[in-house]
């Protein structure tokens, strides 16, 4: 057993009980709250349904092994290892994809080598960016705002830049 | 800029498709992925489900307003002034993610986005909040030292302060970036 595994059960439990203590009629109050939550879920699936098909034949289209040999020059003269680009592309697209990436460079290289241990840190410090901003509009009801784009781009290079320099500065 | 970031993105897998010849795993992506995003939609409404009644119980307990007092500091200085409502769904969002709840921290953000949108600057408020959840501030990285675990790591979890540095990192950048974009006003 883990620690963080107690995370979820102790919340539940915890709010259940602060609730029951407090002589709020638990059962109403969540059903009233459910309710809301389920319908904020069905206005977020068309547009999730456009977004994530654009980016399901983005990723399987072989782009990001591409993208990756085109940047590979560039990953070399900053010392970002050659193994993790292709990483670094599917990550912000896709959460399973990307683990599926891990999981491949980890039976090729061991993930207490310099590359392993910068997928590493990539991969727990980043998010499926595109994924996430699509349901944050979904959930507005708009389009994306251009501005969030730039910002969190700007974040994930620096998350990659910074995941080898991490890497390189504690451990190597 | 929407419709142009699907472009590119669709652009971009084409010419895939023509250099690598995927055109088959394309079609077949296309027709896989709006099925699996309707099974994804199911999964986010139940866990969308039992956050909303959660927090609706927390929320009449008290427990949203002790949270959102604690989280004030970091609130303020991330979206100015907000009204109570927003700042304790912005703090139940934040604290989601800093204990790791990933895939489970998306309600909270929903919740929390949907309040900003009725704040003073909603178009600002809603980019900063989005910003700061692709930027994934995580305290312990469970899964990947599961992984790392799996495929024979011997210290699983040393990757903890570079990942906490990096994360730091990228989130301040984006935090910094869209605050200037968004100066301008709305």
């Amino acid at each position: 057993m883990h620690i963080t595994d107690l995370v979820v059960p102790l919340t539940i439990g915890g709010i259940l009980l602060c609730g029951l203590i407090r002589r709020v009629d638990v059962a109403e109050e969540f059903t009233a709250g459910a309710k809301d939550g389920l319908r904020t879920a069905a206005e977020l699936i068309p547009m999730l349904v456009l977004l994530m098909t654009a980016v399901g034949m983005f990723t399987s289209s072989g782009a990001a092994e591409l993208l990756a040999r085109l940047l590979s020059p560039l990953a070399e003269r900053v010392g970002f290892p050659q193994e993790c680009l292709h990483l670094a592309m599917i990550r912000p697209f896709s959460g399973s994809g990307a683990l599926a990436a891990v999981g491949e460079l980890f039976d090729r290289v061991s993930p207490d080598s310099f590359a392993g241990r910068v997928a590493s840190v990539l991969m727990s410090s980043t998010e499926t960016t595109f994924y996430t901003i699509a349901v944050y509009s979904a959930a507005l009801g708009k389009k994306p705002d251009a501005r969030v784009f730039i910002a969190a781009a700007a974040a994930d290079i620096t998350g990659f830049i910074m995941s080898s320099l991490t890497v390189r500065l504690f451990m190597f | 800029m929407l419709t142009i970031l699907l472009l590119i993105l669709l652009l971009t897998a084409f010419a895939a498709g023509f250099y690598e010849n995927t055109w088959s795993d394309i079609s077949a992506a296309a027709v896989s992925s709006c099925v699996s995003v309707i099974q994804l939609g199911l999964e986010l409404a139940g866990a969308m489900a039992l956050w909303c009644g959660l927090m609706r119980v927390a929320e009449r307990s008290g427990i949203t307003r002790a949270v959102g007092k604690l989280l004030a500091p970091l609130v303020r200085l991330l979206f100015g002034e907000l009204d109570a409502p927003s700042r304790q769904a912005v703090s139940l969002d934040l604290t989601a993610n800093l204990m790791g709840l990933g895939n489970a921290a998306t309600p909270a953000g929903i919740a929390a986005v949907r309040c900003l949108e009725k704040s003073a600057r909603p178009r600002r408020n809603t980019a900063m909040l989005t910003v700061l959840n692709t930027a994934s501030i995580q305290l312990i990285p469970v899964t990947m030292g599961a992984l790392r675990a799996a495929h024979g790591s011997v210290r699983p979890f040393d990757i903890l302060p570079a990942v906490l540095v990096t994360s730091l990192c990228s989130a301040a950048v984006g935090c910094i970036v869209i605050s200037v974009l968004c100066q301008g006003g709305e």
